[in-house]
């Protein structure tokens, strides 16, 4: 068969689509005239971010915020690859260094939020958890991060930190895959961080233990040189060291960093 | 010229992935403890997985091929349906099905056969998506055999089982085998269903797949590597179902 036009034109599309949509998710809903500033922040700032993306919005009028919520080493790897932000906000410090180490960051990153991590049960909790030793009983179907990323980072922390070997039964990729794995009651606990038990609302219940405070991970922020709005980006930045800023923060379960 | 487009648009990305691989690595790479147990547990539960696809598949196969009944294009529909699905939405539907609170899962666990965070787990992934691949190929050969020589054998005296066994399997063999391979190859990519249903633990529920993803994260070089492995595979088994094809037909 003698392949026809309009096949060969839908070929050319597709392909074109798809270079196109490639790494510049944000870029491709750029609203028409108005400036638009490019945020790239971890997955756990989706909430916060979006608010304070609105107050952005209703203080700059005619400029539109476009967020790219994924894992923080990922965006590191986006950025370096080059991908058109204007700021970056990571959940941890290594994933800040990878940026900061290309060259990129406009000046230093500056630390805004601290996150901990918290247990998360079922509203049930028909494992009886009350403590984190509790986590290390035989037969409890413990969920928590991979060692790979952030959240999995800090709980290995925590185990070196007390002493108490934990057991898992998955290691997951994202902290969101533990939060849904101790919803649907397949595990007995997880370790997920406090702001996302506090955002789960009431389908799951937030132990806080102690120990937490062995594991910190630091949210940092800075504007990226290499963006097409990096001065937007800095009063971004801004904005999120604000007093207002640091409000919305701690209203989600966030501390305060120093 | 649009053909060479479409050829180009399926080997450029492949050959972007070998170009990326750090060879002098390789060995170390795929050696690795971490490597090895997702290489090996890909293998045994990819292996089980088409066992289960043959033991569910085949009469499938046959009752749609040979049967005629009322709704046998709704069954046949249901029966593909994971091969149209999102796995995502696959692993979902395993959790609220096989999970520990699901609809089968409480009395699973109540007969002492937990299925959450186990390579059964895995196995009921795999075997979800894969089906579907056995029981296309094996009925679309059952169709182009026809019923000519099952007919003759039966006016012969041949019992329905002497038939099946003596007539029927050894001429579908190909289509069969080629199902099989498919099924394999499905069950070995697997990655939405079994990081929804059965999490993620190495050596237990952490597949080859699964372990890319992971890699990718801290280890981009290993996660390549790997990646290269599954391309390998993939390689041979279009390969084989290839010749497979052509054996039929001859």
């Amino acid at each position: 068969m003698r392949p026809s036009l309009p096949a060969a034109v839908t070929a050319v599309l597709v392909t074109v689509t798809v270079a196109v949509s490639g790494c510049s998710g944000p870029a491709a809903t750029r609203a028409a005239g108005g400036t638009t500033v490019t945020v790239f922040a971890a997955a756990s700032l989706k909430a916060t971010f979006t608010r304070l993306g609105r107050a952005f919005e209703a203080s700059h009028p005619g400029t539109a915020v476009v967020f790219n919520f994924a894992g923080s080493q990922a965006l590191a790897e986006q950025i370096t690859q080059g991908a058109p932000a204007d700021a970056f906000a990571s959940a941890n410090e290594a994933s800040m260094a990878t940026v900061a180490g290309a060259g990129l960051a406009a000046g230093r990153a500056r630390p805004f939020a601290t996150n901990t991590l918290t247990i998360a049960v079922p509203p049930d909790n028909p494992a009886a958890v009350a403590t984190f030793a509790d986590l290390a009983r035989p037969g409890l179907k413990l969920v928590v991060c991979a060692p790979a990323v952030p959240c999995g980072a800090a709980t290995l922390t925590l185990e070196e930190a007390t002493g108490v070997t934990l057991a898992p039964v998955s290691e997951e990729q994202a902290v969101t895959d533990v939060l849904a794995k101790v919803r649907a009651g397949e595990a007995d606990a997880g370790l997920v961080y406090a702001t996302d038990v506090i955002a789960a609302g009431d389908s799951v219940r937030g132990i806080a233990f102690p120990e937490s405070s062995r594991a910190v991970n630091r949210n940092v922020i800075v504007a990226l040189s290499g963006g097409p709005q990096s001065g937007l980006g800095q009063e971004f930045v801004d904005l999120v060291r604000s007093a207002e800023g640091q409000q919305v923060l701690a209203d989600a379960g966030f501390g305060t960093a120093t | 010229m649009p053909a060479a487009a479409g050829a180009a648009f399926v080997v450029v990305p492949l050959l972007a992935l070998g170009l990326r691989v750090d060879w002098s690595r390789f060995g170390e790479l795929l050696g690795s403890p971490s490597s090895l147990a997702a290489l090996t547990l890909s293998l045994q539960t990819s292996a089980v997985a088409t066992l289960a696809c043959l033991v569910l598949g085949v009469p499938m196969a046959l009752v749609l091929a040979r049967r005629r009944f009322p709704g046998r294009q709704v069954v046949r529909s249901l029966a593909l349906l994971p091969l149209v699905l999102p796995p995502v939405v696959g692993g979902i539907a395993l959790l609220y099905t096989f999970g520990r609170r699901g609809l089968l899962g409480q009395t699973l666990d109540v007969l002492g056969v937990p299925v959450a965070f186990t390579s059964v787990a895995v196995v009921l992934a795999q075997t979800f998506v894969a089906l579907p691949f056995l029981v296309v190929s094996l009925e679309g050969t059952l169709r182009s055999v026809g019923q000519r020589y099952e007919a003759v054998a039966a006016t012969l005296g041949a019992p329905p089982s002497t038939v099946l066994c003596r007539v029927t399997l050894p001429l579908v063999l190909p289509g069969l085998l080629s199902g099989a391979v498919l099924s394999f190859a499905r069950a070995l990519g697997e990655f939405g269903a079994t990081i929804t249903f059965a999490g993620s633990l190495q050596g237990v529920t952490r597949t080859l797949p699964l372990e890319i993803y992971l890699r990718q994260v801290d280890d981009p070089d290993a996660a390549m590597a790997l990646s290269l492995v599954l391309v390998a595979v993939a390689i041979g088994i279009t390969v084989a179902t290839a010749r497979l094809g052509e054996r039929a037909h001859r």
